[in-house]
């Protein structure tokens, strides 16, 4: 019998003698402290201890981008930091994207809805949070700096095409600028 | 029509846009603790020792279960879909086991479940588990699965053989004796993965006081895992309730079942009397997720002198990997879409489909149609070349003309109906795409001006057609509530198709309400606990015509109380922006959520036999598929030096009857597209000859990115299907079918100048592949050279 049954139901922290770390985080401008291990990755970080489920994760090894969060207002991919980097830091998840007054979106988010750019909707908020800075630096970008910038984010269902298109909508409808 | 057919914004996107969606990973329940899996690292081999002794040491493990603790729970998986009733089929059902017990048959096959406070734990658990396996020779190669010296994947079987069928019309050799020409070739088209962003996961919580299981499951089946759940444990269905949250993206691969840890996870929920969570990572995904393509072809087309088909015969081998639960789906799915749009009157198409030391193969969108379509626009290709016929001509020359329909194709599709077309208009697609790609004019101009100036331009132009909606059924109710709002369920689930907005538009049109009035519930068996799944491009289909049903059903009822409460004739009565009113006096008007309350009073007498609300629920299983067809053309050029690949143009005619939403429609097409072009140019899985796989991560596997698509021209034509009354057809999976088709023949007609009579014969292409096949075309014809 290879089975512990029993034995070992544990509820709440388990003592695993592995060090922690205290950390305090800025989330959507909330402030958060608590002690972590160093392992963790932010991005179960967010998750699980922030409870800002928003965050997606789709291959941890930095390469699809849906797991894209703001440190101290740059694009970051929370599965390649560890918790313990962002001490200290601000970050910015989805969940603190704002609506202006009298809205239920972001500007941003509002043309992703009316040019249906997204399906499933699994990768979004790391698309978004990839473009909330590069709007912010390219106000009025071309199609191809768009396409450009969207390269490091992977979706799977949409073909790229309907994104593009909400960006460009973005950009006509504000004038440009995050 | 007021909503359908109208390019309405979705209802579900402010909750996915906010991250307020709850996927299976975003589901946390107190105590929970985590799964990881042990899995196999060797592709076939036999298992000697499985030592959980030191993980079970470590702090914060809860348990490890191997296949021996599994006692009776321990059996092979149902097999999910039986082989249609062909005459002439072989077929052995090996379905995959919860844990190996005594032999591994593909890389990352599960041999233990490790439980653990945290997956970081469960992880660092797995890592301890010490795992003893007799390694055997693996069987990676179609080709050599079936030689007499093949290890044997399943022991008790003769061979690796896991079917055999043969669908015939006509007299394909008699035919054969009449051509005037006859093009014979191999073909080959490896193996893929579907790579939705969202890996598989599953949440199990087994409440010990109230006996009742709740399991969160990545799943495009929700009621059907539901009903095997509860058998599995010996419950009853109404102890298991089954719930398919958002799920992101599904595109088949999350459709089979039952998956090892779709059956683990509940029960060892039971075992231990805690909830648990398992989430894919991404490199398991590339295991122990199903894959899909795998064949190889040899085919043969036979014409007359005037380019019309006399006949096609093709003899294929397709991958089933190590186990086949989902029966003869994906290489049926070829055989009858080889047909294509085309009039051939003889056809003999034999395939064995083999085992090998691989993950299991079932259907990835497209589901073995777009191996069909690649064999027989090549034929084409190569048999107009060879009679210096033009692309467009010989096409044209054997479409199926409007009026055959309903046309009978005399085999048995997927769905074990006769493969028969309902409808559609398929020479209007084919003129529709030349014109859109300027067919005319980029052979007569721009191809050679290209040419003159060294640059390697092409165009590919392929027709196609989609067997969707297929049967059994789907159900839906509808039932408008005491405030007037309405609540539509269904048992499909969702995964990005938009069926929140697509069934609201439907029902929205019978009960005169807003689309953002109707709230659809997807995909949780407490909700609705009758229906199949979300495959063959059937929700629009099969679910979107139940949903018809059921609000007509409801708008009769929403009349006869009004009739009742305005004191009119039905026949007098408007129901719009949710009230009822007699015509011309909209000033006197009853709304719905009075209605509703009329219909389900508190007190009072009612009708003998009345039932009682405003709401109905509605069944519709269609009696065959409704098949839905298009046209591909793309522009490409060619860097005659990197072998890269731009896609200059695309054109895409597409005809799938009515559409409901058009911004849906156009967003499957385009996500379709993208995946062809993945398939055709970026994404393969290398398997060595031991049958590990050698790119198993999203930086070795590529998926096409924002900068490899280009934009689309799209055109939509409307044949209504006479098969149901919304008169729609599926449009899923249609973007991916034919796109690796016009890849090919566009790289070769770009590859001409630089390689005369140079074929592309095989997908996936990628940069170092083309170069490799120039090369080779190289070296041929300079032997050629030599032999003169």
């Amino acid at each position: 019998m290879t089975v512990g049954r029993g034995e070992r139901l544990y509820c709440g922290a388990v003592e695993t003698g592995r060090a922690q770390k205290e950390i305090i985080v800025e989330v959507n401008g909330r402030e958060i402290r608590r002690s972590v291990e160093p392992r963790l990755l932010l991005s179960d970080f967010l998750r699980h201890e922030a409870d800002l489920t928003g965050t997606h994760v789709g291959c941890e090894h930095g390469v699809c981008g849906a797991c894209t969060v703001l440190m101290d207002g740059e694009a970051v991919r929370s599965c390649l930091i560890f918790a313990v980097q962002a001490n200290r830091r601000s970050l910015t998840t989805v969940e603190g994207l704002q609506a202006p007054e009298g809205r239920d979106l972001h500007p941003l988010q509002e043309a992703f809805r009316e040019k249906h750019g997204l399906q499933c909707g699994f990768c979004t908020p790391g698309i978004l949070m990839t473009l909330i800075p590069f709007l912010r630096d390219n106000p009025r970008p071309r199609k191809e700096q768009i396409r450009e910038a969207l390269s490091g984010n992977l979706c799977r269902c949409t073909g790229y095409v309907k994104i593009v298109e909400a960006v460009q909508e973005y950009v006509s409808r504000t004038g440009g600028g995050a | 029509m007021k909503h359908i057919g109208k390019p309405v914004r979705r209802n579900e996107d402010a909750r996915l846009l906010t991250g307020k969606a709850v996927f299976v990973d975003d589901v946390h329940l107190p105590a929970m603790l985590h799964a990881a899996f042990v899995r196999s690292d060797y592709a076939h081999g036999r298992i000697v020792s499985v030592d959980t002794r030191q993980a079970l040491e470590l702090p914060g493990v809860a348990a490890v279960y191997t296949a021996e603790d599994l006692g009776d729970y321990w059996r092979p998986g149902p097999l999910l879909v039986p082989p249609p009733p062909v005459e002439e089929k072989t077929f052995h059902a090996r379905t995959q086991v919860p844990l190996a017990r005594d032999k591994v048959r593909h890389v990352g096959e599960p041999i233990a479940l490790v439980l653990a406070e945290s997956r970081y734990i469960a992880e660092d658990a797995v890592e301890l588990v010490e795992v003893e396996i007799d390694p055997l020779d693996a069987v990676v190669d179609l080709e050599q699965a079936l030689d007499e010296q093949a290890p044997l994947i399943h022991d008790d079987l003769d061979s690796n053989l896991s079917a055999e069928v043969r669908q015939s019309k006509g007299d394909y050799q008699g035919a054969r004796r009449q051509a005037a020409v006859v093009v014979r070739r191999r073909f080959e088209y490896d193996r893929g993965a579907s790579a939705a962003i969202e890996n598989r996961g599953i949440v199990a919580s087994w409440d010990g006081r109230d006996q009742h299981l709740t399991v969160w499951d990545s799943t495009q089946a929700p009621i059907p895992i539901r009903n095997g759940l509860a058998e599995m444990l010996g419950l009853s269905e109404s102890q298991v309730r089954v719930i398919a949250p958002f799920i992101g993206g599904g595109f088949g691969p999350k459709i089979m079942m039952f998956y090892p840890e779709e059956v683990l996870l509940p029960w060892a929920s039971m075992q231990l009397q805690r909830p648990l969570k398992w989430i894919e990572d991404r490199e398991e995904n590339f295991y122990a997720t199903t894959q899909e393509r795998g064949q190889i072809h040899w085919a043969e087309i036979a014409l007359d002198a005037e380019g019309r088909i006399l006949g096609v015969r093709d003899d294929f081998l397709h991958d089933a990997g190590a186990y086949d639960p989902y029966g003869l789906t994906v290489p049926i799915n070829t055989q009858c879409t080889l047909l294509g749009c085309y009039q051939v009157p003889n056809y003999d198409s034999h395939f064995k489909a083999v085992f090998t030391n691989k993950p299991i193969v079932t259907p990835y969108r497209g589901a073995g149609r777009q191996h069909g379509v690649f064999v027989m626009e090549r034929l084409l290709d190569l048999a107009a070349r060879e009679m210096d016929l033009d692309r467009a001509e010989i096409r044209r020359r054997n479409l199926i003309p409007p009026e055959a329909f309903p046309y009978d194709n005399e085999i048995i599709f997927q769905d074990f109906r006769p493969l028969v077309y309902d409808s559609g208009n398929y020479p209007r697609c084919l003129e529709r795409a030349l014109e859109m790609i300027d067919y005319d004019d980029f052979l007569s101009r721009q191809q050679p001006k290209a040419r003159r100036e060294g640059r390697l331009l092409g165009l590919g132009l392929v027709t196609y057609v989609e067997g969707t909606g297929i049967g059994p059924y789907e159900g839906v109710r509808i039932t408008v509530e005491s405030s007037g709002k309405v609540n539509l369920v269904t048992g499909v689930g969702t995964q990005g198709q938009g069926h929140y907005t697509s069934f609201a538009q439907v029902a929205a049109e019978q009960l005169g309400v807003g689309v953002e009035d109707v709230r659809v519930v997807t995909g949780d068996t407490r909700e609705f606990h009758w229906g199949t799944g979300t495959f063959a491009s059937r929700g629009a289909v099969v679910a979107g015509n139940a949903c018809h049903n059921a609000a007509k059903d409801v708008r009769r009822k929403i009349l006869e109380q009004a009739s009742e409460a305005l004191e009119a004739a039905q026949e007098d009565l408007v129901l719009e922006e949710g009230k009822v009113y007699v015509k011309g006096s909209p000033e006197s008007s009853v709304s719905l959520g009075e209605l509703a309350v009329r219909a389900n009073p508190l007190r009072g007498a009612v009708r003998h036999g009345a039932e009682p609300g405003l709401e109905s629920t509605s069944y519709y299983g269609p009696e065959q598929g409704a098949t839905a067809n298009g046209v591909h053309a793309m522009i490409v050029e060619v860097d005659a030096e990197t072998c890269q690949v731009k896609i200059v143009r695309y054109a895409v005619v597409h005809d799938c009857g009515r559409v409901l939403n058009p911004l849906i429609l156009d967003g499957q097409i385009e996500g379709g597209v993208a995946q062809g072009i993945g398939n055709a140019f970026y994404e393969q899985l290398h398997f060595d000859q031991t049958g590990q796989l050698l790119n198993a991560s999203f930086m070795d596997f590529l998926l096409p990115t924002a900068l490899d698509m280009p934009d689309l021209d799209m055109d939509h034509f409307e044949t209504p299907s006479p098969l149901n009354a919304l008169g729609v057809k599926g449009a899923g999976e249609a973007g991916a079918i034919p796109v690796a088709a016009a890849f090919a023949q566009a790289v070769e007609d770009a590859l001409q100048p630089l390689a005369p009579g140079l074929e592309i014969l095989e997908i996936p292409l990628s940069p170092n592949r083309l170069f490799e096949i120039l090369s080779e075309h190289r070296d041929r014809r300079d032997d050629g050279r030599g032999d003169a």
